[in-house]
């Protein structure tokens, strides 16, 4: 297997994802086959090709420097499930970020 | 160093943040403008709505990459950004845009020395300079008793630069003086106001220390040292970490690359005046970094990174260095004018020039201008009085046609009245002595003083201040030097 049940469990945390044994067997599945061609990817021979950063062969793209109107606050928080008069209140974190 | 008296080397690197001088964010057009309402400057791309695209400021860009230059780092000519991945309330996308493999400087320096002498100029290597997005911030709401905290999204997508040296700084001076440095450099650049007080600036540091024991060289685990809120703080918390560890050393003999040994993060607790560990979470950080498909890279060509280079101007080592030199300044002069910005420098060099006495021009600046700026809160710029107004003044203090301290009274009128030195000098009654007004006035003491003039004869040159008190209450406008050599010299004649 490509991947272990523990990798795919720590994946899980790290992504906030909640899953019971039985959709970690799936996801061990699953991601296994992912990586299992990828490997396969690995065998084509990469010599004397340039890394790629960027699928689109585009760079520098920019936008000037201009403040412009923002959302106002309403509209701003108005999808959150928890908010007060300013501003969105989450549970509180503990720990390093 | 201390009880059993082993030898120890600091080993210290700092992180610092500084927020970039622009009017919008780095991927949107918000405003950066400090101090705004909560969650009054985002948009749906700084908040992280689905389905939007950061386009990147370009002028963010222009400023990494002068600062880059400045701090002698090698320039990437492909640059690009990553998705640092983490989860925190504050950061509404799940992750921070930054830059992991391909920063846009890397392997520069910055030199440091110290005007008081207590290290010798050096070079601290710079790792890396890299461009990033801000996280907005969390407030945590202990007043109210509830377990929530406040999130405001203003400062989120801030553009931030992350300068981060080489654990080449050996003791707590050098990491102050190193701050200030990069303080002073980013700011002649105009790249950062770095006010920590409006968290334009933020440092962290890691540090440990490098023990000589009998048994070899033994380093102790790396701590980094977070919530340091002044360049005062960042001097004491390595002081205090230092020690820490030291006698943590003899305590337990926990060394770097032992099993279970990691790196930790502390708190500098300013009031306590001590660091603290942070509770952190059981998982390591794993920030799964990748490139981020929705923002293109920016490929540099020689010519802007030569045109950049051209436009930097001169940055303060050098313009401290070229005081000293071409202007004859001491060190501590150089350092205390180029530290109050180059407006006060070319005000100086004007009144340098003009007066033709840089050192007197210098001691004005520093003392009396300075003072004045200091107390009105206002910037050289705004200083009432130009600088070929204070050079004439200064010429005529040199000239002797003004004591320095009526010199001072005609300075702080002409600031009062915004006027010249010649309406001042009229205002306050100060008239020219001439010299025979002056040997009258002194013929007229020593005549009416034969026993001052007895104790100066007998050796008691002190004595001679009676004399020179009497000179200023018949006239205000002498000079006080003058009347003491011209009694002087009519008591040792008349001795004769």
């Amino acid at each position: 297997m490509a991947i272990s049940r523990e990798e795919v469990q720590k994946v899980a945390l790290l992504g906030r994802l909640l899953l019971d044994p039985q959709e970690v067997d799936i996801m061990t599945t699953q991601l296994g086959r992912v990586l299992d061609y990828m490997a396969l990817l690995r065998e084509v021979d990469t010599e004397g090709v340039q890394p790629m950063a960027h699928a689109v062969e585009m760079a520098n793209v920019f936008r000037e420097d201009r403040a412009e109107p923002s959302l106002s606050r309403e509209l701003a928080l108005a999808n959150a499930p928890h908010r007060d008069e300013e501003c969105y209140r989450v549970p509180a974190v503990l720990g390093e970020v | 160093m201390s009880d059993t008296g082993l030898a120890y080397e600091i080993w210290i690197g700092l992180e610092v943040h500084v927020q970039l001088l622009t009017e919008s964010k780095l991927f949107c057009g918000c405003s950066t403008r400090f101090g705004a309402p909560p969650n009054t400057q985002t948009c749906p791309v700084c908040i992280g709505m689905p389905g939007v695209l950061p386009v990147m400021n370009r002028r963010a860009v222009e400023l990494a990459l002068r600062a880059a230059l400045a701090l002698n780092c090698q320039i990437a000519r492909l640059t690009k950004w990553d998705r640092k991945q983490y989860y925190y309330p504050d950061l509404p996308k799940g992750y921070q845009i930054s830059q992991y493999d391909l920063p846009i400087g890397l392997d520069g320096h910055l030199e440091i020395e110290d005007p008081k002498g207590r290290f010798p100029r050096k070079q601290i290597r710079i790792q890396r300079v890299h461009l990033e997005e801000d996280a907005g911030k969390s407030m945590h709401d202990e007043k109210a008793g509830l377990a929530d905290s406040r999130i405001d999204l203003n400062r989120a997508g801030t553009p931030l630069l992350e300068i981060v040296s080489r654990p080449d700084i050996r003791s707590p001076e050098e990491a102050k003086a190193y701050l200030e440095e990069l303080k002073l450099l980013m700011w002649y650049l105009g790249v950062s106001d770095c006010n920590m007080q409006e968290g334009s600036l933020r440092v962290d540091a890691n540090v440990n220390i490098q023990i000589s024991t009998p048994d070899g060289p033994v380093a102790t685990p790396i701590v980094e040292v977070k919530n340091m809120n002044s360049f005062r703080a960042v001097e004491r918390a390595m002081a205090y970490e230092v020690q820490r560890q030291y006698e943590e050393y003899l305590r337990t003999g926990r060394k770097k690359g032992d099993p279970g040994v990691h790196k930790t993060t502390w708190l500098w607790d300013d009031g306590a005046e001590i660091t603290r560990p942070m509770r952190s979470k059981e998982e390591s950080s794993d920030y799964r970094y990748f490139p981020d498909p929705d923002l293109a890279p920016v490929v540099f060509t020689e010519e802007e990174i030569e045109s950049a280079r051209q436009a930097l101007g001169e940055l303060p080592a050098s313009l401290r260095r070229r005081l000293q030199t071409d202007w004859g300044l001491p060190a501590y002069d150089a350092e205390v004018l180029v530290g109050q910005g180059q407006p006060f420098v070319d005000y100086f060099l004007q009144t340098a020039q003009s007066c033709g006495d840089p050192k007197l021009a210098s001691n004005w600046m520093q003392q009396d201008v300075l003072r004045l700026l200091n107390e009105r809160g206002i910037t050289i710029q705004q200083y009432p009085v130009s600088a070929e107004e204070l050079a004439r003044l200064l010429s005529k203090v040199r000239q002797g046609g003004l004591t320095t301290s009526r010199a001072r009274e005609v300075l702080a009128r002409m600031v009062a009245d915004g006027c010249s030195m010649e309406a001042a000098i009229q205002a306050l009654g100060i008239t020219e002595v001439d010299e025979s007004e002056l040997l009258a006035l002194c013929e007229q003491l020593v005549r009416e003083n034969p026993k001052t003039v007895a104790e100066v004869r007998q050796g008691k040159l002190k004595a001679i201040g009676a004399l020179v008190g009497q000179a200023k209450k018949k006239n205000p406008n002498v000079d006080p030097a003058r009347v003491q050599q011209s009694c002087l010299k009519l008591i040792q004649e008349s001795g004769q």
